[in-house]
C-alpha cells in the first residue's frame, strides 16, 4: 500500500499525472455540485431562509471558483496530459518533473481554498470562505470592505493554481512542438493535439494577467498600495479590465479541449474522417487570437462609451464565425456517415445541439444594448452554464466513456451510461433552459433571495428541480467509474476501431508508451494500416 | 470614433430604432409579440419585454430582431443535425464496411463562412445604431436632473436644482412624447460597485466609485416601476431594491415641494425627536432643520412619505419601523445599520416621531 | 482492432524539431511578458492621476550607468555561450563572471535609488498611485534580475568547479535567453518610467 502511494506521489509519468488531475477534479466536481444544490434549495422559493446571506454569498463564490479552477482546468489538463504524448508518438511530456510539480502545486491551491471553510467562525457560517464572487471585483476586495482573510484565500489559492496551469501549458506546447514522432508534421497531428497547443498558448497570455492583477491586489491589501483604491484615485474599472483580459480567454481555455474531444469522437462514431481539417485548424487559431480581443463584452454596462461598446460587440460577433465553421464541419462529418450511438457519442450529440444554442445566446449577449438588460441577470448565468455544462461537461463525460477503456483496460457499463445520459439531459434542460426566463424577467444574479411579487418564483422552482436529476446522474456516473474498474468488460487496445496512435498501444499503455517510436505518413496512421488499399496518405 | 459611414448605413437599413416606439422590420409583429410574451411570462413587473420608456423600447425592438435571427439559425442547424443523425444512423445489416471518406469541400466551406459573415455585418449595424441613439445621445435641453449615489445597501437620490435629498424611492415626472421631459441620471458610488436596473425603463448602468456614469429614462405612463441593484456589492446586495414613481407633472410638483421644505416638526412627537437626537441616530442620518446631520445612512427628513424602508424591501408601518430600529438584522442580515438597543419606551417614541416626518 | 505498430514504408527525410529547452524558455518568456504588460499598463494608466505626493519629475533620475551595465551584460552572456560552444571553458567562465558583476551593479544601483526615494523624498509604495505603480513595476523587474543572477551565479560556480563542458552549451543558451528577456524588459520599463513618465 505504501509502495503504491509512493509510486503515485513521486511519479513523473504523464499518464499517472493525467489520472491524478482527473480524479482530483472529480472530487471537486462533487463538492462544487453540492454547493450548487445548496444554492438551488435556497432559491427554490422566495424569501427562503435555508441559508443566511453570508453563507449563500460564500457558496456562489466557492462554487464558481472551484468549478473554473479546480474542476474545469484540472480535468482538461488531465486529459491533455494523458493523451497528447500518446497521440504524437512520444514517450512522455517534454518536462516530466515540471509536469509533476504543476500538478502538486495546483492541488495544493485547491486544498488551500477549501481550508478557508474552517477559518473564521467555523463551518456552519462557512468560515472564512471567500464571498466576493469568483471575479473578486474591486473595491469590494479592499481591506475596508473585506476584512479578514477570505479574499486572501481566493487570491493565493488561484495564484498557486495559476503557476501550475502555466507549467502544464508550457509542457503541452514544448511537447507538441519538439517531440512528435518521425513523419508527424504539424499538418498531420490529430486535431486534439492542435487544440491543446492553442489552449497552451492562450494560457500563457490569459492566466498571466490574472496573476499580475492578483499580485496588485495583494500589494493593495498588505503593502498599502492603491492599484484599485478608489479613495486614492485608483480605478475599479482597471481591475475589471485585467480580470476579464484573463476571464474571457479562460473560457476558451476551457472550451477548446471540449472541441478537441469532439474532433476525435465524432469521426470515429461516424466512421468518417473529420471534414475540413485545415479549416478546423485555422478556425481554432482564429478563435485563439480573437478571444484575446473581446474581453470588455463583460463590461458593457460599466460606461466605457459607445465606441468601446461597438468595438467589443463586433469582435465578439466575429468569434461566432469561426465557431460556426467548427459546428458545420462536425455536421458535415456526420453527413454520409454510419453513425453509432455509443454512450460517448450520445453525449457528443447532445453537445452538438447544446453548443450552438449556447453560442446563440452568446450572440444575443454580444449585442450590447440587449446586454444592458441581460447582463448580470440569470440570462447570463443560464448562458454560461449552457456552455460550461451543456458543452464542456457533456464533452468531458463523452471523453470519459471514450478513453476510460484506454486508461484502465476496462469498458464502462453502457446501461449505467444510458441512465447517466438521459437523467443528466433531463436535469440539464430543466435547469438551464428555464433559467433563461427569470433573467428576461429582470432577476439579477448573486442574490440570496428575491421578492415574491416579481413572477420569478415558479421558474426558480423548476430550475431547482432539475438539480436533483443532475445530482443522481452524476452519482450514477461516479458509481460506474468505480464499479467498471473492477468488474468492467476487458477493453483490448482498440475497442472503438479508431485511427490515432493511442489506440495502437495496449490498454492501459505500458509506462514507456511505445516499444518502438512509430513513424507516420498521414493524419490517421491506424486507418492506413487497416485500409492498405485506400490509405489516407494518398490524399494528402 | 469615425463611424461616419456606419450610422447613415445603419439608419438606412434599420429604421426601427428611430423615434420613441419599437418599429421592427415587419409591421405589427412587435405588438403581437408583446402580447404573446406577456401572456407567456405573466405580468412580471420587471420583464424586459414590457418596455415603458424609450431606452427600453429601443432595446426591445433590437432584441426582437436579434431573437428572430438567432432562432432561425438554431432551427436550421438543429434541423440539419437531426436529419443527419436519422438518415445516416447505423442500421443492422449495413454491409458497406466504411462509408466514403470525404475530407472537405472548398465551395461548401466557403459558403458557410461567407453567410455567417453577412449575418454578423447585419447584426452589427443594427446594434451600432441602437448603441449610438441611447448611450451617445446628446444631453436633452429640457430634463430633470437627478444625482444617484449607490451605497451599501441603499440608494441616495439628490435633485440639485430642486434642493431635494431623498433615499430609496425615486420620484420623476412622466415624459410627454410631444414635449419630452426625460430624467437624466448622473450616477456614482460611495463605496463598492453597484448597478442601477429598472428593466421596464432602460438597460442597466453600473454605479462605480470614482467614476461618473449617466443614463436617461422617460416613462410615459404614471405608475411604479421596480428594479434592484444588479452588481454584487456585498452581503445585502439582494435587498437593494429600486422603486421609481413616475408621477403626473402636477403630482410631481406637489411631491417636490413637500420634499424641499425642512422636516415637519410635530410637537406631539417631541419626545421621540429627543430620543433620536440623543442617541447615535444623528451620526448616520440627516433630518433637515434639526441637529441631525449624519451622511452615512439615508436622509430621513421625509421618510414617512415613502412606502417602504430598508431600501424597498420592508413596507413602512409603525410596527415594521419599530422592529427595524430594534434589530435591522432580522430583515436584512448583514445590513450596516446596527441594532440600536433602545428601551421599549424609547422605541415607541422614536418610531412615532419618525412616522411624523412626511 | 490492431496491436501492430505502424512501420515506415519508406525512410522519412531528416526529422528535425526545435529544442525543448528553447521552446520551453520561449513559453516562459511569453507568460512573463504578459505579466509585465499588465504592470506597464497600470503604470501608464495612472500617470498623472495621483491625488497627492511626489510626482515622477520631482524625484526620478534616469539611471543611465546602471542601464548601460545591464544591457552590456547581455553582450557578455552572449559571448559566454559562444565560448562554451567553442570549448573554451575558462573564457566562458570569465564572460559569465562579467555578466554576474554587471547585473549585480544594476541591482546595487536600484537598491541605492530606492533608499534615496524612501528616505529623502518620502516616496513609498503606499504614498500615492505613482509610488504604488513605480515600486511594483521596477520591483517586479528587479526580482526577475535577482532570479537571473542567482541562476547565473550557480552556472558560474559549476563552471569554476570544472563541472561545465561544451555539452552544456545549450542549457547555458536557454539561461542566456532568460537574461536577454530581462534586459529587453528593462528597455521597456526604462522608457516608460524614466522617459515617457517624466
Amino acid at each position: 500500500m505504501l509502495q503504491f502511494l509512493h509510486e503515485w506521489i513521486t511519479t513523473v509519468d504523464h499518464k499517472k499525472i493525467g489520472i491524478m488531475y482527473i480524479l482530483y477534479a472529480l472530487v471537486f466536481l462533487l463538492i462544487a455540485g453540492l454547493e450548487a444544490i445548496l444554492m438551488r434549495i435556497q432559491l427554490a422559493v422566495p424569501n427562503n431562509t435555508f441559508v443566511s446571506p453570508q453563507v449563500f454569498n460564500r457558496l456562489f463564490t466557492m462554487h464558481g471558483t472551484t468549478m473554473v479552477f479546480f474542476v474545469g482546468m484540472p480535468i482538461l489538463f488531465g486529459f491533455g496530459n494523458y493523451l497528447v504524448p500518446l497521440m504524437i508518438g512520444a514517450r512522455d511530456m517534454a518536462f516530466p518533473r515540471l509536469n509533476a510539480f504543476s500538478f502538486w502545486i495546483s492541488a495544493f491551491g485547491g486544498l488551500l481554498l477549501y481550508f478557508s471553510y474552517f477559518g473564521g467562525s467555523g463551518l456552519y457560517g462557512a468560515g472564512s470562505a471567500p464571498d466576493v464572487g469568483w471575479w473578486a471585483y474591486a473595491p469590494l476586495t479592499a481591506r475596508v470592505f473585506s476584512p479578514g482573510h477570505s479574499t486572501d484565500y481566493w487570491t493565493l489559492s488561484i495564484f498557486l493554481s495559476g503557476i501550475g496551469s502555466i507549467g502544464t501549458a508550457l509542457n503541452l506546447v514544448a511537447t507538441t512542438l519538439c517531440m512528435r514522432c518521425p513523419g508527424m508534421k504539424l499538418s498531420r497531428m490529430p486535431l486534439l493535439v492542435w487544440l491543446y497547443l492553442v489552449t497552451g498558448v492562450l494560457v500563457f497570455l490569459a492566466v498571466s494577467p490574472l496573476t499580475a492583477a492578483q499580485i496588485m491586489l495583494c500589494i493593495d491589501r498588505y503593502l498599502g498600495g492603491h492599484f484599485f483604491d478608489t479613495q486614492a484615485g485608483g480605478s475599479a474599472v482597471l481591475w475589471m479590465h485585467f480580470f476579464w483580459i484573463f476571464g474571457h480567454p479562460e473560457v476558451y481555455v476551457l472550451v477548446l479541449p471540449a472541441f478537441a474531444f469532439a474532433n476525435e469522437i465524432v469521426p470515429v462514431f461516424s466512421r468518417k474522417a473529420i471534414f475540413g481539417y485545415p479549416a478546423m485548424v485555422s478556425a481554432t487559431v482564429g478563435i485563439g487570437f480573437i478571444s484575446l480581443t473581446v474581453w470588455a463584452h463583460h463590461m458593457f454596462t460599466v460606461g466605457l462609451g459607445a465606441g468601446a461598446n461597438a468595438f467589443f460587440t463586433f469582435s465578439t460577433m466575429l468569434i461566432a464565425i469561426f465557431t460556426g465553421i467548427k459546428i458545420f464541419n462536425w455536421v458535415a462529418t456526420l453527413w454520409g456517415g454510419n453513425i453509432h450511438f455509443t454512450t460517448a457519442m450520445k453525449f457528443t450529440i447532445a453537445f452538438l445541439f447544446q453548443f450552438p444554442a449556447a453560442g446563440l445566446t452568446g450572440i444575443m449577449l454580444s449585442v450590447s444594448p440587449f446586454d444592458w438588460q441581460l447582463s448580470h441577470s440569470y440570462f447570463v448565468v443560464a448562458h454560461f452554464h449552457y456552455v460550461l455544462v451543456g458543452a464542456i461537461l457533456f464533452m468531458i463525460f463523452a471523453a470519459f466513456y471514450f478513453w476510460y477503456p484506454k486508461m484502465t483496460g476496462r469498458m464502462l457499463n453502457d446501461t449505467l451510461g444510458s441512465w447517466h445520459f438521459w437523467l443528466f439531459v433531463i436535469g440539464f434542460h430543466l435547469t438551464f433552459d428555464f433559467m433563461h426566463i427569470p433573467g428576461m424577467l429582470g432577476m439579477p444574479r448573486r442574490i440570496y433571495t428575491y421578492e415574491a411579487d416579481r413572477g420569478w418564483a415558479i421558474w426558480n422552482m423548476i430550475v431547482s428541480s432539475g438539480a436533483v436529476f443532475q445530482a443522481v446522474a452524476v452519482l450514477l456516473f461516479a458509481w460506474n467509474l468505480v464499479r467498471s474498474y473492477f468488474k468492467g468488460d476487458p477493453a483490448g487496445p482498440d475497442p472503438w476501431d479508431a485511427w490515432t496512435l493511442e489506440w495502437s498501444t495496449s490498454s492501459p499503455p505500458p509506462s514507456y508508451n511505445f516499444a518502438v517510436i512509430p513513424t507516420v505518413e498521414s493524419r490517421r496512421p491506424l486507418w492506413d494500416l487497416k485500409h492498405p488499399e485506400d490509405p489516407d496518405s494518398q490524399y494528402e | 470614433m469615425s463611424l461616419g459611414i456606419i450610422r447613415p448605413l445603419a439608419d438606412h437599413l434599420f429604421p426601427f430604432a428611430q423615434g420613441s416606439r419599437c418599429i421592427a422590420p415587419c409591421g405589427n409583429m412587435p405588438s403581437r409579440l408583446h402580447l404573446a410574451l406577456s401572456l407567456a411570462f405573466g405580468q412580471s413587473s420587471t420583464s424586459i419585454f414590457a418596455p415603458e420608456a424609450t431606452p427600453a423600447h429601443y432595446i426591445f425592438g433590437l432584441s426582437m430582431f436579434v431573437l428572430a435571427i438567432c432562432a432561425s439559425i438554431f432551427i436550421v442547424v438543429a434541423g440539419l443535425l437531426l436529419y443527419a443523425l436519422i438518415r445516416f444512423r447505423h442500421r443492422r445489416g449495413f454491409t458497406v464496411r466504411e462509408p466514403a471518406q470525404i475530407y472537405g469541400s472548398a465551395q461548401v466551406e466557403l459558403s458557410w463562412t461567407v453567410i455567417p459573415i453577412l449575418i454578423v455585418v447585419v447584426l452589427f449595424l443594427a446594434t451600432a445604431r441602437v448603441i449610438f441613439v441611447t448611450q451617445a445621445a446628446p444631453r436633452p435641453e429640457k430634463s430633470l436632473d437627478v444625482v444617484v449615489i449607490g451605497h451599501q445597501f441603499w440608494w441616495e437620490y439628490r435633485y440639485p436644482k430642486l434642493g431635494i435629498i431623498t433615499a430609496n424611492e425615486l420620484h420623476i415626472p412622466v415624459s410627454n412624447p410631444n414635449d419630452p421631459m426625460p430624467t437624466y441620471l448622473t450616477m456614482s458610488s460611495a463605496d463598492t460597485d453597484h448597478s442601477f436596473w429598472v428593466p421596464r425603463l432602460a438597460g442597466k448602468m453600473d454605479v462605480i466609485p470614482n467614476k461618473v456614469n449617466t443614463m436617461w429614462i422617460d416613462p410615459e405612463k404614471v405608475g411604479l416601476y421596480v428594479g434592484q441593484c444588479a452588481q454584487y456589492c456585498g452581503v445585502e446586495h439582494a435587498k437593494m431594491l429600486i422603486r421609481v414613481y413616475a408621477d403626473s407633472p402636477s403630482d410631481f410638483e406637489k411631491w417636490a415641494g413637500e420634499q424641499a421644505r425642512p422636516a415637519l416638526q410635530d410637537p406631539s412627537a417631541a419626545e421621540g425627536k429627543a430620543v433620536f437626537e440623543r442617541n447615535a441616530c444623528a451620526n448616520c442620518h440627516t433630518v433637515s432643520g434639526t441637529p441631525a446631520r449624519g451622511m452615512f445612512g439615508p436622509d430621513l427628513s421625509h421618510m414617512a412619505s415613502r412606502a417602504t424602508i430598508a431600501s424597498g424591501s420592508v413596507p413602512l408601518t409603525e410596527a415594521n419601523l419599530r422592529a427595524w430600529i430594534d434589530n435591522p438584522e432580522q430583515f436584512k442580515p448583514g445590513v450596516l445599520m446596527p441594532a440600536m438597543h433602545l428601551s421599549p419606551h424609547d422605541l415607541d417614541a422614536v418610531s412615532r416621531y419618525l412616522m411624523t416626518l412626511r | 482492432m490492431t496491436t501492430a505498430v505502424p512501420v515506415p514504408h519508406q525512410p522519412v527525410e531528416e526529422w528535425h524539431q526545435p529544442s525543448r529547452g528553447i521552446v520551453g524558455m520561449a513559453c516562459l518568456i511569453t507568460a512573463e511578458s504578459a505579466i509585465f504588460v499588465i504592470f506597464v499598463t497600470a503604470y501608464l494608466y495612472y500617470l498623472g492621476k495621483s491625488l497627492t505626493g511626489p510626482a515622477p519629475h520631482d524625484v526620478l533620475d534616469a539611471p543611465i550607468f546602471a542601464t548601460v551595465c545591464l544591457l552590456s551584460s547581455s553582450i557578455t552572456v552572449h559571448f559566454s555561450v559562444h565560448e562554451l560552444r567553442a570549448v573554451r571553458i575558462a573564457r566562458s567562465a570569465w564572460w559569465l563572471a562579467a555578466t554576474v558583476l554587471l547585473g549585480s551593479i544594476f541591482i546595487g544601483f536600484t537598491a541605492f535609488e530606492w533608499y534615496d526615494l524612501i528616505n529623502h523624498h518620502g516616496l513609498t509604495i503606499s504614498t500615492n498611485l505613482f509610488g504604488t505603480t513605480f515600486y511594483s513595476l521596477v520591483g517586479l523587474h528587479a526580482s526577475h534580475v535577482l532570479v537571473g543572477l542567482i541562476l547565473l551565479s550557480l552556472a558560474l560556480i559549476f563552471s569554476i568547479a570544472g563541472k561545465v563542458t561544451e555539452h552544456h552549451a545549450e542549457r547555458l543558451e536557454v539561461l542566456s535567453l532568460y537574461w536577454h528577456f530581462v534586459d529587453a524588459v528593462w528597455v521597456v520599463v526604462f522608457t516608460v518610467v524614466y522617459i515617457i513618465g517624466r
